[in-house]
């Protein structure tokens, strides 16, 4: 099978839509002639025309806008905001308009639209080019929220989202682009190319939007994570010890309330880990429904280790990121009970 | 000198060619005096040497700025100003003290001409504790208070807005002072720029929007992006008057600055100058430039740099020893290189510093 990063796979999921479905048009700013800041369009503008591939003003607004218009008439937008951090101008757009267009049309209309935004931070962008606003969307009914964790997955849930009937903001996390980011910055990243993940199947593939997975089994405790802190997390169990079992979420919304449960209920403790800042954060969200669906079960307080309630700084960027180190002190508090 | 004498002077506007540089049109029309110069400049030698210095440093700053990104004691994004120097200086120096400046994260420029220190602005790319947002910001978010600079902002087209306000505060306290708010061909596309322009006029403030269309957005030009290219007409439907400027030649600048500026000071109204201009680097610091040709890179450089042009009238023109000039580049070197010294000495923050001024 080839190994691809997740740009690529991100762009083989474009790829193979399009290939199959005339009402996919992909658009936002340098998407088209550039091939996207990250290069997750480059060359399908060259392949499908510039109609169905093209680029946009600097108006995010208005491309969410035209697409949710696009998406009510039947096409199916697929559409690049460059970093999730320029999306606020067009929230109005997704809040208002994408996400009550099937309620308020008593399921006249539909809008089957995909919003991409890379997500995240690690790369010294600072307040507005780091942030991680997952919960600003799933807080909105009518929306779903995928955040993949790697380059197979990033494709089959990139096309289970363009076939998806309804809105999906599809976050992508861009510390994750090249490899498998555990926070060790000061260490170089194993690509994609020889990580397992980065095997991506040829051809159309789903990856169901509410199905998290197991990336290791563990006994002593479940951590819930999605994208980057995946990896993270996964540091930590084996820099601590600590047998963890981790759950990759892929979709906050909908969620996989059963995987989180049965693991719960097995492990008895819980650690929610996220990038995001902590208050009103989707780790908030998690906690309460352990804390609902487990009580009894749970030996220990459920844990948040998230980004600090700050903007995202520019230098002291690693004092803000929930690296390993913050994180496996977590796990180790939690399994001894000292909190 | 303002308002409709001073409505639109150059090209129709079905965008800029590359024949057409930015500012040839102004170039080849001359004035009487023969030497090229704007209608309206007056320009002395004590101005061309103000440009020149002022240019300069920014230009010596933000090539260091690449070296010291280069070199790794930079990270994240660093957009730099080169090429553009004379449309901040021209407006700086048609400002008077008081008058207020905003922009995007094209800003080093900015900050450098409204007289703040090269040593905080540089300090604040390495993201160390002396910088102007004590490293927190970078490159894209500085501000300073004394010098009246309102920022750095790192979204685009969200300083219009901000802009506007500050011009309405102007207003508010009847201070006399102008708001300088500038933003980028591609900015321009946002719809805020609208909503703005429509209140400025609605209630005649005091701002001038200098759109500096350096005819790219990131890898976008704008005539793939723009579906009226001539941005000085941008304000048309809400009648604000706009001129397009040769943003390369600095005394082109100031003088467009000072009709636009004694128009939205004498309660006029706002006013949009389109400062024809280039970027000869990169967007930011990873730009592989497939855009455009080296060529039209190169040609620029050596046809209309803006600090080239001043340093050629004042040796032709003005008769001045070439020895003067290198005592100036020195002298501005000097700046610069002391500036590179601190900011890569000077400590990181204090981890506490993470949490200081997110609320009182
Ligand atoms: C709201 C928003 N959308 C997109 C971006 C990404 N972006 C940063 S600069 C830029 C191009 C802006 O071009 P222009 O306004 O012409 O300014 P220039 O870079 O040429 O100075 C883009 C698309 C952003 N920072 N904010
Ligand atoms: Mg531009």
């Amino acid at each position: 099978m080839p190994r691809k990063t997740m740009v690529e796979a991100i762009r083989d999921g474009m790829d193979v839509m399009m290939e199959r479905d005339d009402n996919v048009v992909i658009f936002g700013e340098d998407v088209g002639y550039f091939g996207g800041v990250f290069r997750a369009t480059q060359g399908l503008q060259a392949k499908y025309g510039k109609s169905r591939c093209f680029d946009t003003p600097i108006s995010e607004l208005g491309i969410v806008g035209a697409a949710i218009g696009m998406a009510a008439y039947g096409l199916r937008p697929c559409v690049e905001v460059q970093f999730a951090d320029y999306m606020y101008p067009a929230y109005d757009q997704i809040v208002s308009e994408a996400a009550r267009l099937r309620y308020r049309s008593n399921g006249d209309f539909t809008c089957p639209l995909v919003v991409r935004m890379p997500t995240g931070g690690g790369i010294s962008g600072g307040q507005t080019h780091s942030q991680s606003p997952e919960a600003l969307f799933t807080h909105v009914s009518g929306l779903k929220t995928v955040v993949p964790s790697n380059p197979k997955d990033a494709k089959g849930l990139l096309i289970a989202s363009i076939e998806d009937p309804d809105p999906v903001i599809f976050l992508e996390p861009k510390r994750l682009y090249n490899g498998p980011f555990d926070g060790h910055h000061d260490r170089p990243i194993t690509p994609w190319s020889k990580h397992e993940l980065g095997e991506v199947p040829e051809g159309h593939y789903r990856v169901p939007l509410g199905q998290a997975v197991i990336r290791r089994e563990g006994a002593a405790l479940t951590v819930l994570a999605y994208g980057t802190m995946v990896y993270v997390a996964m540091a930590a169990a084996a820099e601590t010890g600590v047998d963890a079992e981790i759950i990759d979420l892929r979709s906050l919304l909908p969620l996989d309330l059963e995987a989180i449960v049965a693991s719960v209920r097995k492990t008895g403790r819980c650690v929610i880990v996220h990038e995001a800042t902590l208050t009103s954060g989707f780790g908030a969200e998690l906690s309460a429904l352990v804390q609902e669906n487990c009580f009894f079960e749970l030996e220990a307080p459920v844990r948040r280790v998230t980004g600090w309630d700050t903007p995202y700084p520019h230098a002291q960027e690693w004092d803000y990121f929930p690296g390993p180190e913050r994180v496996g002190r977590a796990f180790l508090e939690v399994v001894s009970g000292d909190q | 000198m303002a308002g409709a004498a001073a409505k639109s002077t150059r090209s129709p506007g079905r965008g800029v060619t590359e024949k057409d540089a930015p500012g040839a049109e102004g170039a080849r029309r001359g004035d009487p005096s023969g030497d090229g110069a704007p209608q309206g400049a007056n320009f002395t030698r004590e101005d061309e040497l103000t440009a020149y210095r002022s240019m300069l440093l920014i230009r010596r700053f933000e090539e260091k700025a690449g070296q010291l990104y280069g070199m790794g004691f930079i990270g994240g994004f660093c957009h730099l100003y080169i090429g553009q120097e004379a449309v901040v200086i021209g407006m700086q120096m048609a400002a008077r003290p008081g008058d207020q400046v905003i922009t995007g994260y094209r800003d080093h420029g900015h900050m450098l001409a409204t007289g703040m220190d090269p040593k905080g602005v540089m300090a604040e790319l390495t993201g160390r504790r002396s910088g102007y947002s004590k490293g927190k910001g970078g490159s894209m978010h500085m501000f300073s208070k004394e010098k009246q600079f309102f920022g750095g902002h790192g979204i685009v087209g969200a300083q219009v807005p901000l802009g506007t306000g500050i011009a309405f505060a102007n207003r508010y306290r009847d201070n006399g002072a102008v708001t300088l708010t500038y933003f980028g061909d591609g900015a321009a596309n946002q719809g805020q720029v609208y909503e703005s322009f429509n209140m400025a006029e609605l209630w005649k403030l005091p701002v001038v929007y200098v759109i500096e269309n350096n005819r790219y957005a990131m890898g976008t030009a704008v005539t793939r992006a723009s579906a009226q290219t001539d941005f000085s007409k941008r304000g048309a439907s809400f009648n604000i008057p706009g001129e397009q400027v040769d943003g390369m030649d600095v005394r082109a600048v100031r003088a467009a600055g000072e009709r636009a500026i004694t128009f939205a000071r004498d309660g006029k109204g706002p006013y949009i100058l389109e400062m024809q201009t280039y970027r000869y680097r990169g967007h930011s610091m990873s730009d592989p430039a497939k855009y455009r040709s080296k060529e039209e890179v190169q040609k620029m450089r050596e046809e209309r740099d803006c600090i080239e042009m001043v340093r050629k009238r004042l040796l032709e023109s003005w008769k001045m020893p070439e020895e003067e000039l290198k005592t100036i580049d020195a002298k501005v070197r000097e700046i610069v290189n002391e500036a590179a010294e601190f900011a890569q000495h000077d400590p990181e923050p204090e981890p506490a510093e993470l949490w200081t001024h997110v609320l009182l």
